[in-house]
């Protein structure tokens, strides 16, 4: 009785040591913003800074309380997350089609190889002009340098982990006389889940980078169309307060994907 | 009338700049239910023939005959049972034995009737609906087996099956695999480079050369030693005279690789 006794006291005292270290780092953490916060404060009402540029978050958080309780912010969050989510599912899609494609004929693989080097390589917001050119100054062409930044770097990265594949697995249903689907359906696909789903992690990012740069060429609503619009007319404050909500939403997106990797994770091979 | 005929099967591997024989004119044919063992050291082939008779790959030359059919293409006559388990891991056992079925579209109650009885013929009903990663190497293997088995082959292939197990798991596969082939009559083709396994398994044994392979030797397994289960072989008097000579056979055959080694060496030299 006694020796487990003193288990259960050693594994309390492991768990009470975990709990206060999670304590300390959650500390810091909730410090450095606050510092940061109050820093950028007191720098903005002493002139250490110049208010007019770097704003104050006073400042900042009336600009969106005003914004939000006259409406006008709602629409352009709304455009903004709508045209980043549509992007974002568009690209990561098409991208693993592709990878689907290339996975299913070893010469057409090395036929695209070239060119999706170069593609890849390329910089694709530089392609903004030509994309709103070709589809319309509207949301349309902003979806599409959304989905268009994503596409290419989830083709190589789904079609890599394809070929990881341990091929014995392969091998196993070809000797039951398995068709090329049937082997995608039954190994490759299974097999690369987790790798397919790490990159909606990436592409979520790249997104947002394709839709504000696309708001910024081009759009009369949105975060991006804020920023510029404020940039314009010389009211940082605005510009900021735009910079706060994609940081949120950002991070809320992303966090809400990582959820779904662990849920997807979870349910795939449990 | 023989089942399964190889005649004159070649086979090269290309590579960029290279290309190596693996298999030279090899020939020989089997008797429905018999159990061959295809022995050798490393790299002489062994494995490059059953995935031919596969059909997983195709023989550069030669021909070979299942039932006086030509092996064209993998059909769910042939069963393939790989080094590892290579069950699933995304797939419950039961679903790992079901795989045959379903690509074969034959899948039904029946089937799976069939594989839950297969499972608790090897012990493992009870783990059937857990996933691969909770069982033990040995467990693992049986509930490969099943799944070859499951589709009732025409013919078994073996690819070292036995050797990622440690010692006393593979001495208990070895008695499970051999009394089950024998209750269901199955043919069977065995490869390894154990020359207690294959004298403890099999009705003949074909020793193999390497660079390129071929079939340098068969023995055959003396008949009071087929019908007993392996674990009585390995103790049977003939046993041991029989693995002398297989022992022999092997040491020659590498001498000789030794001394073409060494004199394409020289020759580089």
């Amino acid at each position: 009785m006694k020796a487990t006794n003193t288990d259960e006291q050693l594994f309390k005292a492991y768990l009470s040591k975990v709990k206060k270290e999670t304590k300390i780092v959650y500390t810091w953490q909730v410090s450095i913003l606050i510092t940061f916060v109050l820093l950028w404060e007191i720098a903005s009402r002493l002139y250490w800074i110049d208010p007019l540029l770097f704003s104050s978050p006073t400042t900042i958080c009336q600009v969106i309380i005003e914004k939000f309780s006259n409406g006008s912010l709602f629409t352009h969050l709304e455009v903004t997350l709508l045209e980043t989510i549509a992007g974002f599912l568009i690209g990561t899609l098409f991208g693993i089609l592709l990878a689907i494609s290339l996975w299913t004929s070893k010469r057409f693989s090395r036929i695209m190889d070239p060119y999706l080097v170069i593609l890849n390589a390329m910089p694709k917001v530089a392609l903004g002009p030509i994309i709103i050119v070709a589809l319309g100054p509207g949301y349309v062409s902003i979806i599409a340098m959304g989905a268009i930044i994503s596409v290419i770097i989830t083709t190589l990265v789904v079609y890599s982990a394809f070929n990881e594949v341990d091929p014995n697995f392969e091998k196993v249903l070809i000797s039951f006389g398995a068709s090329k689907w049937q082997i995608f359906k039954h190994a490759i696909f299974p097999a690369t889940l987790p790798a397919m789903i790490s990159t909606l992690k990436v592409n979520v990012g790249l997104s947002w980078v394709g839709v504000i740069v696309g708001e910024f060429l081009v759009s009369k609503q949105g975060l991006g169309y804020l920023i510029i619009y404020g940039f314009q007319v010389f009211d940082f404050s605005l510009v900021m307060a735009s910079l706060v909500l994609i940081a949120i939403f950002a991070a809320i997106m992303y966090k809400f994907v990582e959820r779904m990797e662990a849920w997807l994770i979870k349910h795939s091979s449990s | 009338m023989s089942f399964l005929t190889l005649d004159h099967v070649s086979h090269y591997y290309f590579s960029k700049n290279n290309y190596t024989k693996a298999l030279d004119d090899i020939s020989f044919s089997i008797q429905k239910g018999e159990f061959i063992a295809l022995l050798g050291p490393s790299g002489c082939g062994k494995s490059t023939i059953l995935s031919i008779i596969a059909g997983i790959i195709k023989q550069t030359e030669g021909k070979v005959s299942l039932q006086k059919k030509e092996v064209e293409t993998t059909a769910s006559e042939i069963g393939y049972m790989l080094q590892q388990d290579y069950l699933f891991p995304w797939k419950t056992i039961v679903d790992n034995v079901l795989l045959g079925p379903k690509i074969t579209h034959t899948h039904s109650k029946n089937t799976e009737q069939k594989a839950l009885k297969l499972l608790k013929e090897v012990g493992l009903a009870e783990v059937a609906n857990a996933y691969p990663s909770s069982l033990s190497g040995g467990m693992r293997q049986r509930a490969a087996l099943v799944r070859t088995l499951i589709n009732d082959p025409k013919i078994l292939l073996l690819d070292e099956p036995f050797s990622a197990l440690d010692y006393q798991t593979k001495l208990k596969l070895e008695e499970l695999v051999s009394k089950l082939l024998k209750a269901y009559h199955k043919t069977t083709i065995l490869v390894t480079h154990d020359i207690g396994e294959a004298i403890a398994m099999s009705d003949r044994i074909f020793v193999m050369d390497a660079n390129p392979g071929t079939i340098s030797k068969v023995f055959e397994v003396p008949i009071e030693l087929r019908n007993e289960p392996p674990l009585l072989v390995r103790r049977h008097p003939k046993y041991q005279i029989l693995f002398d000579k297989v022992w022999e056979e092997l040491d020659q055959r590498e001498n000789v690789q030794t001394k073409k080694v060494v004199s394409i060496n020289n020759e580089g030299d």
